[in-house]
């Protein structure tokens, strides 16, 4: 029932929104939604052992991390999204680009996608069908376009559209790929729950399921934005609202991820680990060095924030692929990562909001006008390159001892090289725009839009010096599931 | 099943010949509805509530709903032709072959030993799909690319409807809504494009890019 209710209720709640007119009434739906759903996850994903609900649905400990993680972030961004749509014009507004007037998509809309978006985010993180994953995953797409296209104007546009066809295009590949692994279950009754392809996981064609591997790895691929594949992602998170940047990097991607490491948990469990591995490790590392190459060249402060999610993309892969150890250090990332990224693009919304520009090279002086965002973007930026002490330090040392230890020199030198890349493009670009002389006086900050970043801050930080039981306890148990080392 | 694979197989050719965006579309209904059709003869007389169901909304959406919107999206854009495609209409018919070779290539490859699985449906599968891509990166037009997807989405529905009986009916429907709601937000959207851009040329979408220098040139490789 719990589990029902944690995809009825924003399923429910967002089909209400369209139709609710009072922006009061549906503020207060949206913030009371998702602060039921996060109370909801948790009391979910608290009990040791997993949840199930037929064959279908059902919580491990894989998607216990991912549910609470995905349903932490859509609060942080419910908070500041709220404060966000109500000071958003009603009357079309010029662009900050270009000058040409556009009018925001109304509020209904976009209050409606997000709560659908929650809900189908949700449904792919519970479901142990791999069919139901698939059209889970791809509900997730079609509830974000409207998301991106909330600002009606013509990047926006170019934007959505990008997503809406490559990102269908690459998820009808993994269907192909859930098609193959369906030849590669040789018996009478074939099933695609997870538990009957993991029960005869012994008896699964290799020559079908490496097929079916690639399919779906290209496929969900796509949409966790791994390159060559990332191509929509900049466009995408660069031009959608803060708040919805924040989940579509946090959350969304991971949904994604979470569609590979399922079949990555049937490759390992019909002993085809390896095969799987060195595919992810080629992809990760592609990523790590192609979104390098772009941060080192960025002038829009939004696009450097997505390059940096391909590059963690990149790394979650990475790890993956060389399992053991680096099974536990690539998901105690991906929880890092969601954390940091999600309050980066916030404060990234709060710079925008005051200085009306994404070209790094005209601001300056941040952290004298906006003294919280600009404190944020400096300390957003030590934990997104992998600083200590913060979590993303541990969890990225993590993923580097686990090279070492088998023995992949090349690895963990390409590794090593491309997060010194990324660290020395980042900090030129977010240094130049927090110091500096403040060229305009200081503004007050309202609180809805510091809030939520000050919170993650505070979470990336303690996850740094503190890794809660519960938490530590099921991230070894999902490695485990992925074929991890015991604690 | 057979006449269905080669009827299939000779609307591709018809779409990679024909400049005429109508004609396009009613290609695309008619493979709607011919993949509509395919779960019954391909269950052959065992038919079971839930097949009629799935093929009657196919037939629905595919063969009627979606045309129809595409069709609503042609009259307001006053477009009528796709003009000067990458890869002009003839050699895009002998690039067809080739895409047709290979897919025979394809399912030759897939040592199809099951015999439940026919081999000319397989065929006529990854035609679709071929098609479907070559279809998205070398036309302009941002209608004739959710054609295109739904070509190549056809392509994979055929494909799961050779391989497998067996996938569960409710996933079956779930992939069905997936696809037309995408197809409706495409053509929400290209609604606004044509109002934005007053084109719907998508090599024109380069507002957006890293490699601005080289944008024009492969904006197409990008986009597919």
């Amino acid at each position: 029932m719990l589990l029902l209710s944690i995809i009825l209720l924003p399923t429910v709640a967002g089909t209400a929104s369209y139709l609710i007119r009072s922006h009061r009434i549906r503020r207060t739906l949206w913030g009371a939604t998702a602060t039921a759903h996060l109370v909801l996850s948790i009391a979910a994903a608290m009990p040791p052992e997993a949840a199930t609900l037929g064959h279908w649905i059902g919580l491990d400990a894989l998607s216990a991390i991912f549910l609470v993680l995905t349903s932490l972030l859509f609060l942080g961004a419910t908070v500041y999204g709220i404060g966000y749509v109500a000071r958003e014009p009603v009357a079309p507004q010029p662009d900050v680009e270009d000058g040409s007037l556009f009018r925001n998509e109304p509020e209904s809309v976009f209050t409606g996608a997000i709560l659908l978006l929650l809900a189908t985010m949700s449904l792919a993180i519970v479901s142990r069908h791999l069919g139901l994953q698939w059209v889970a995953i791809e509900a997730t797409t079609l509830a974000s376009a409207p998301l991106i296209y909330y600002h009606q104007n013509r990047r926006s546009l170019e934007a959505a559209w990008k997503y809406l066809i490559l990102c269908s295009v690459g998820i009808a590949v993994a269907l192909l790929g859930i098609f193959f692994i369906l030849m590669a279950m040789q018996g009478e009754h074939r099933d695609l729950t997870l538990a009957a392809l993991l029960a005869q996981a012994g008896e699964l064609n290799h020559k079908w399921l490496g097929i079916a591997f690639i399919f779906m790895l290209v496929g969900y691929g796509t949409k966790m934005g791994l390159a060559p594949l990332h191509t929509w992602l900049p466009d995408a998170h660069s031009e959608a609202p803060s708040p919805v940047s924040a989940l579509l990097s946090g959350a969304l991607l991971n949904c994604a991820f979470l569609g590979i490491l399922r079949v990555q948990q049937v490759c390992t469990a019909a002993g085809m680990a390896a095969f799987g591995g060195d595919l992810l490790i080629l992809f990760g590392l592609l990523s790590m060095g192609l979104a390098g190459v772009f941060i080192l060249r960025q002038t829009d402060y939004k696009r450097m924030l997505a390059y940096s999610s391909v590059e963690h993309m990149g790394i979650l892969a990475l790890g993956v692929g060389l399992g053991g150890l680096g099974l536990f250090g690539s998901l105690l990332h991906a929880v890092n990562h969601s954390v940091v990224k999600a309050m980066l693009f916030l404060t990234a919304g709060n710079i925008l909001a005051r200085f009306h520009t994404k070209d790094t090279t005209k601001i300056q002086g941040a952290c004298g006008i906006l003294p919280i965002s600009g404190v944020l973007w400096i300390a957003g930026f030590l934990a997104i390159t992998g600083s200590p002490p913060f979590g993303t330090f541990i969890s990225e040392f993590t993923i580097l001892r686990a090279t070492v230890e088998q023995g992949r020199w090349v690895v963990a030198g390409l590794y090593s090289l491309f997060l010194l890349l990324i660290f020395v493009g980042m900090s030129a670009i977010v240094l130049r725009m927090a110091l500096g002389k403040p060229q305009e006086s200081r503004t007050r900050e309202p609180w809805t839009t510091v809030l939520s970043p000050l919170v993650f801050a505070a979470v990336a930080l303690l996850l740094g010096v503190y890794l809660p039981a519960p938490l530590a306890d099921k991230l070894h148990s999902a490695a485990q599931l992925l074929g991890g080392l015991a604690k | 099943m057979d006449i269905i694979s080669i009827l299939l197989i000779l609307s591709c050719l018809l779409l990679l010949g024909s400049s005429r965006l109508h004609v396009a579309i009613r290609v695309v209904a008619a493979q709607g509805i011919l993949l509509g059709i395919l779960p019954l003869v391909r269950s052959m007389g065992d038919i079971t509530t839930g097949i009629w169901i799935l093929s009657v909304t196919t037939i629905v959406s595919k063969g009627i709903l979606l045309p129809w919107l595409m069709r609503v999206c042609l009259r307001n854009s006053d477009i009528d032709r796709e003009i000067e495609p990458f890869i002009g209409f003839g050699s895009s018919l002998i690039y067809g072959i080739g895409l047709l070779a290979l897919a025979v290539w394809v399912t030759v490859r897939m040592e199809l030993t099951q015999s439940e699985v026919p081999a000319v449906l397989m065929i006529s599968s990854f035609f679709l799909i071929f098609v479907g891509l070559f279809i998205m990166v070398t036309r302009r037009k941002a209608i004739t690319q959710s054609l295109a997807y739904l070509v190549m989405e056809n392509g994979v529905y055929g494909v799961g409807v050779g391989m497998s009986l067996d996938f569960p009916f409710v996933v079956e429907l779930g992939i069905l809504l997936d696809v037309c709601v995408g197809v409706f937000l495409m053509g929400n959207l290209l609604f606004h494009l044509d109002r934005e851009f007053e084109h719907m040329d998508v090599d024109k979408l380069t507002e957006l890019s890293d490699v601005a220098e080289s944008a024009a040139a492969t904006t197409g490789e990008e986009i597919a």
